[in-house]
């Protein structure tokens, strides 16, 4: 029922019914952003192409078929999160079980793997099941319980973590005897680009046309941009709100799988602070932390940013203390240029 | 003035033992009095969840079943919550065991809690990695910067005694990864003046950020020689970024740190040419025998250096080591 009339509204039909003027508006609020976040993805861009030019520059060893397929691998776990809890920020929510969450699937794509001996690919959806499991738990928290994100995912990162260790035997899963397993990140359909690779740009692409093509994408944006307006509006944000975070599940779940196979075992221990640096990819791809605003492919760029330029600093030697400096200051950089073409953004309006 | 503040500590100790008592009504008839049979040891370890530490608990658990002693074992989720396990500690010393076994995470945060168990009256022994106090009696441990002079000799044997070097460690502040990383440092320093330590990078013994660091390091170094792994994430960080690049086995000399089913696998496949491993069992018995001793007030070293042992393709099933490898 509810759906059906988000669908009318979103239609934007010839009818005049009272909620369609504040989707109507969230829709425009939306375009505004969109224009916004064009300026963004340059800007973003325009930095990680910096980025590569000052360490081409730096070291010759930097700019090499070998080293640029290192750095692409290392963007696949932390992207595909990424992509994934961009969703959920713009929502105006925040994600803090991604990387516990994503540890939880690794250890039960491994258990039905090794343990039961199921098919490869009933494994790996089993893996991603959870994720979405997980998801659907922190929406239903969110959306129904109205817990607040932060606090509702931030013990779900706790359970998540204690899962994981409690299945696995606080030990780790090899999947050793699992042939092919570990193809699923390291093989390579096309030359010196590892597989993670393209499951990251393959959900990334995924994710962009739900993002912007769908009535999924508009409520994400609708509901990040005034909650309370879109549901006065009749729409049932509740069961939207749910949908998002079980849609973030599915991404956890698929990099927890990712995950598992470059590693080729399940490591219960790993994944606590991943969901930060997957956050600050999505930041520095310019997704607005107060919600309403972002995108798919700001977030890619943001965790590209961060793994040049992590690559980068590791091969010029830098302190691997400094490393961390730079990283931080270039998350307070991009909040920082969020927050002034907000302010600009506002100023326009009073002309 | 001196009888003063004993009469302050006193008070104090009273108020902070009738406090845990009414906390835990059920031990309020056992504490006080140091005479039971059946000693409680509280052991606060660096972590649970590494195979290390279920090892160390596994021969703490063993020890105490052939004394007849109690024990807990707790530990913080990872070894950077160093805030999170001194709340653990501060836990155990309001239990009041008969003696606390404590592996420090962080050498000065511990200072002040060893202080006040000290005051309540219960001994306490170290393992693993000490505190900078005078409080322990003993401490159960392998010597790090022998385990590390180790890797550095078989590291500098394997590469005929010349060429790049690059480290992988997994911390820069807890004990045993300054140790391991100074003792193969001043061996390679001292004794091969032709082997050029070229980098050193930490990956907090994260696979995932071990191997990336790896393969960093062999871009910026396409002529290293060796790789040394200072625990075992790291090492199969260093096993993950070569069979990753598609290194043919035996280029690059990888030494490992530590063990468990992914570094034996490669070990015996050729990738790793060998490892340094401890006796991680061994410390648990030591820890639960020295607290014992300590209750009893017998004497003992400062140090019991439990061991490190250089492993390979040769040894890896041999009676020596095989139950020396933790999985």
């Amino acid at each position: 029922m509810t759906t059906q009339r988000a669908e009318d509204l979103a239609d934007a039909g010839t009818q005049s019914a009272p909620g369609e003027s504040v989707a109507a508006e969230a829709a425009r609020s939306g375009r505004f952003a969109a224009l916004g976040q064009g300026l963004q993805q340059v800007l973003a861009f325009g930095t990680l192409i910096a980025l590569i030019i000052v360490f081409t520059i730096a070291s010759p060893k930097f700019l090499t078929i070998t080293n640029l397929s290192s750095i692409l691998l290392s963007t696949a776990v932390i992207g595909i999160l990424a992509v994934g809890t961009t969703f959920v920020i713009i929502t105006g929510g925040i994600d803090l079980s991604l990387g516990t969450a994503m540890t939880l699937c690794s250890v039960v794509t491994g258990l039905l793997l090794t343990d039961a001996g199921l098919p490869l690919p009933l494994g790996v959806l089993g893996g991603i099941a959870m994720g979405a499991l997980i998801g659907l738990i922190n929406g239903f928290n969110v959306a129904v319980l109205g817990l607040p994100p932060f606090i509702a995912t931030l013990s779900m990162m706790l359970v998540a973590q204690g899962l994981a260790l409690v299945l696995s035997g606080v030990k780790p899963i090899y999947f050793t005897t699992v042939d092919g397993f570990s193809k699923i990140a390291l093989g390579e359909i096309i030359p010196k680009v590892p597989n993670a690779v393209l499951v990251l740009f393959g959900l990334a692409i995924l994710a962009g046309i739900i993002l912007r093509k769908t009535i999924l994408g508009r409520m994400t944006y609708a509901i990040g941009s005034n909650e309370e307006a879109t549901r006065l509006s009749g729409i049932n944000t509740r069961r939207w709100v749910l949908a998002i975070y079980t849609l973030a599940g599915v991404a956890t779940g698929v990099a927890g799988v990712v995950l598992a196979a470059r590693l080729n075992s399940a490591q219960p221990q790993l994944g606590v602070g991943y969901e930060l640096q997957a956050i600050a990819a999505v930041i520095i791809g310019g997704t607005s932390l107060l919600g309403g605003r972002g995108s798919i492919l700001g977030t890619v760029i943001g965790a590209l940013i961060m793994s040049v330029l992590i690559n980068g600093l590791r091969i010029l030697a830098i302190q691997t203390e400094w490393q961390t400096v730079v990283v931080g200051l270039v998350v307070l950089v991009a909040v920082f240029a969020d927050n002034l073409r907000k302010r600009r953004a506002e100023g326009g309006g009073h002309r | 003035m001196k009888s003063y503040m004993k009469a302050t500590v006193a008070v104090l100790a009273a108020a902070v033992m009738t406090l845990s008592a009414c906390g835990r009504g059920n031990d309020a008839a056992s504490s006080g009095d140091g005479g039971k049979s059946n000693l409680d040891i509280a052991l606060v370890s660096k972590g649970f969840q590494h195979q290390f530490w279920q090892a160390v608990k596994a021969g703490a658990e063993e020890k105490a079943k052939e004394l007849g002693v109690t024990m807990t074992f707790d530990g913080p989720a990872s070894e950077t919550e160093v805030d999170s396990q001194l709340q653990m500690l501060q836990a155990a010393i309001e239990r009041k065991p008969d003696a606390i076994g404590y592996a420090a995470l962080d050498p000065e945060a511990c200072v002040p809690l060893l202080d006040q168990a000290k005051q309540g009256d219960i001994p306490v022994v170290e393992f693993d990695a000490g505190c900078n106090s005078k409080v322990p009696v003993t401490i159960c441990k392998t010597d790090s910067k022998t385990a590390g002079a180790l890797a550095a000799e078989h590291m500098a044997q394997l590469i005929n005694k010349k060429g790049k070097v690059a480290i992988v460690g997994h911390s820069q502040i807890n004990s045993t990864g300054v140790e391991r990383r100074d003792g193969f440092i001043e061996k390679m320093k001292k004794d091969y003046p032709d082997i050029q330590i070229v980098d050193i990078q930490y990956g907090d013994g994260d696979h995932l950020k071990s191997a990336d660091i790896a393969k960093a390091q062999l871009a910026a170094h396409p002529d290293l020689a060796g790789l040394y792994g200072t625990n075992e994430g790291s090492a199969i960080g260093i096993v993950n970024a070569v069979n990753e690049l598609g290194l043919q086995p035996g280029k690059l000399t990888v030494v490992g740190f530590d063990s468990g089913q992914a570094q034996i696998d490669a070990i015996k496949s050729g990738v790793m040419a060998g490892a340094i491993t401890q006796d991680p069992m061994g410390i648990g018995r030591c820890t639960i025998d020295s607290a014992v001793k300590a209750v009893k007030g017998e004497s003992m070293d400062d140090v019991q250096d439990t061991g490190s042992f250089w492993y390979d393709k040769s040894n890896v099933d041999s009676s020596d080591i095989k139950p020396k490898l933790y999985q």
